[in-house]
């Protein structure tokens, strides 16, 4: 049993060493950067389960992602008097509530809208996250069109001999959060069992010959994928501290495509370098937007994407994970 | 021998005003060898398409060791002991070879989710003993030592026998191979009816294909039923097929008198 845990544990590990260098090594900037690397982590592999591993065509992850934020947005506003470890424990619960309907919301539209193929898939998934937008947009009771603000953020945690600053226990709740998810989908799809998703991507009608249940196996990576897409809502809504429909448009959605596709369909790791990457890169480019004069991050955004288009057109990593690569390539050994 | 495996009774199916299959009636004995051949168009893959699920016929009746399996989906069908192969093959191309027989095999296993994210030890003992049934599949055909390729990249010989070896993990009663042997050479074929005649004794397993390679289906089938235009019109052993008035004007027309 002890076995399951160590990886993450060590991973866990490792990512707090990074969180409590970036406390004390770089400026606030830089540390929301990261807090926002990790929400489209969350975004980016949980799509992938869908998108890249079992080939099914989603265009709705925003609205998921919606529906956890402002579920824990609400949730969090009904116990005012929270605060430090109290708050910080009721995020957590929050947010998981979050996710858990999201992941409800994924299996009713899921059971139907499955059964459709590439396209049609596409269009209703999409028409799920405008239905949802344009349903919050008239929901007095969470905010209309004006959204919800002051969203409590995580708390500073006193812990009698030293105090653990707001951005490190945000970046504990978040780290717990992105691993949870990463090695959810990691074992799903690496286990045998798992490889009944990419068996449906690969060849439905040959899967459902071999015993394989399509749509259950379609609606179980839904279910899972917008689980998490909620969890990446909650955890922006505390991260942002303010949400409005306007946050959860098409184009955030688009956004998570991008990075599934940029970083191979198939490739957890994939994913999560060009999540990486697409976060970062604009940020990166704003001193350049000093030197020139004008906004050359979306051009430059562009070009990178189209050139890795047209070199990697499977996307960075293609089907394979980093691991199976450094496996192959400079460690053939162990 | 108490009830036959597989019951075909007055099975019907209708596309529009096509009778595709129509009031097609045989059985299977288990341990049968059977083989299924008609002209092109005859109706045989359809019938191979009604008997796993995809299609539902019009009227008719399927029976699987005595229990009805009409309505029934094709992954069902698959896991109450019907598998097949495809005409032109389907493999899961950009997965492994082992990976390709993984899938089928495990749908037998049972272990949740929650076993696979936690590793407990059930996932660890399914995971092994079903990676061990697939290596042993392979290496019975010989397979073995290219479990971690990609299933596109083997011959095409081999992308049929991995087929075939898919269906055998599934753990089947009965597999249905739609013309296993198509666009095979002389000794591929050859090794093949080889193949289908070992795995049918060491797996004590029933056999009905479809195929148009009559050498094959005559050396080997012990039972042939005869389509044409979905309609059955012979069926019994080879000899009985080979001079079989109905079967030789389906193929070749009614002889004139001149």
């Amino acid at each position: 049993m002890f076995n399951a845990f160590k990886t993450p544990i060590i991973s866990a590990l490792a990512l707090l060493a990074v969180g409590v260098g970036f406390y004390f090594g770089v400026n606030a900037y830089v540390q929301l950067t990261l807090l926002y690397v990790f929400i489209n982590l969350l975004m980016a592999m949980s799509l992938n389960l869908v998108n890249g591993y079992t080939g099914q065509f989603s265009l709705g992850h925003a609205g998921f992602m919606a529906v956890g934020a402002y579920t824990s947005a609400y949730l969090v506003q009904q116990v005012p008097s929270f605060t430090g470890f109290a708050l910080w424990f009721f995020l957590l619960f929050s947010i998981a509530a979050g996710g858990l309907l999201s992941a409800i919301f994924g299996f009713l539209v899921g059971q139907p809208s499955l059964r459709l193929k590439g396209d049609y898939l596409a269009i209703v998934t999409l028409g799920f996250g405008e239905i949802i937008r344009v349903a919050l947009v008239n929901m007095d009771f969470l905010g209309g069109p004006r959204g919800i603000a002051s969203i409590p953020s995580y708390p500073a945690l006193n812990f009698g001999i030293f105090e653990m600053p707001s951005f490190l226990s945000t970046y504990l709740a978040a780290s717990f959060w992105v691993l949870l998810c990463f090695f959810v989908i990691w074992r799903l799809v690496r286990s045998s069992r798992g490889k009944s998703f990419l068996s449906v991507r690969e060849d439905e009608i040959a899967a459902e010959a071999m015993g394989v249940d399509t749509t259950a196996t379609k609606v179980r990576a839904f279910v899972i994928s917008s689980f998490f897409a909620g969890i990446a809502g909650g955890l922006m809504a505390h991260v942002v501290s303010y949400i409005s429909p306007s946050t959860f448009t098409f184009l955030k959605s688009v956004d998570s495509v991008i990075m599934v596709v940029l970083g191979g369909m198939g490739s957890l790791t994939g994913s999560i370098v060009a999540a990486v990457f697409i976060t970062t890169m604009p940020e990166l480019l704003r001193g350049l937007q000093e030197f020139t004069g004008v906004d050359l991050r979306m051009v430059i955004y562009s070009l990178s994407l189209i050139f890795v288009m047209i070199l990697r057109p499977k996307g960075l990593f293609g089907g394979t994970e980093a691991i199976d690569l450094w496996r192959k390539y400079v460690k053939p050994s162990s | 021998m108490s009830s036959p495996l597989l019951e075909v009774k007055n099975l019907s199916i209708r596309f529009g005003g096509l009778k595709a299959v129509d009031n097609l009636t045989f059985t299977l004995n288990k341990g049968d060898l059977a083989g299924m051949i008609g002209p092109n168009g005859a109706g045989k893959t359809t019938a191979f398409n009604l008997m796993t699920g995809v299609y539902q016929p019009t009227s008719g009746e399927l029976l699987l060791k005595g229990k009805s399996i009409l309505g029934l989906k094709p992954f069902e069908i698959c896991r109450k002991g019907i598998a097949r192969t495809f005409q032109n093959i389907r493999l899961f191309k950009s997965m492994s070879v082992l990976e390709n027989v993984l899938v089928p095999a495990l749908q037998n296993v049972q272990y949740s989710d929650i076993d696979c994210v936690f590793q407990t030890e059930k996932y660890f003992k399914a995971e092994k003993a079903v990676h061990e049934k697939c290596l042993h599949l392979l290496d019975i055909f010989n397979l073995g030592k290219k479990a971690d390729e990609e299933a596109s990249s083997l011959p095409y010989g081999e992308q049929r026998k991995l087929e075939i070896i898919r269906t055998l993990a599934t753990d089947p009663d009965l597999i249905l191979l739609d013309e296993p042997a198509a666009g095979m050479n002389h000794s591929e074929t050859h090794s093949l009816m080889e193949t289908v005649a070992r795995i049918r004794k060491e797996f004590n397993l029933t056999v009905l294909l479809i195929e148009h390679d009559m050498k094959l289906v005559m050396g080997l089938c012990e039972k042939i039923v005869v389509l044409d235009h979905g309609v059955k019109i012979d069926e019994g052993n080879p000899a009985r097929i080979r001079s079989s008035k109905q079967v030789i004007e389906a193929y070749l027309g009614v002889e004139v008198e001149a």
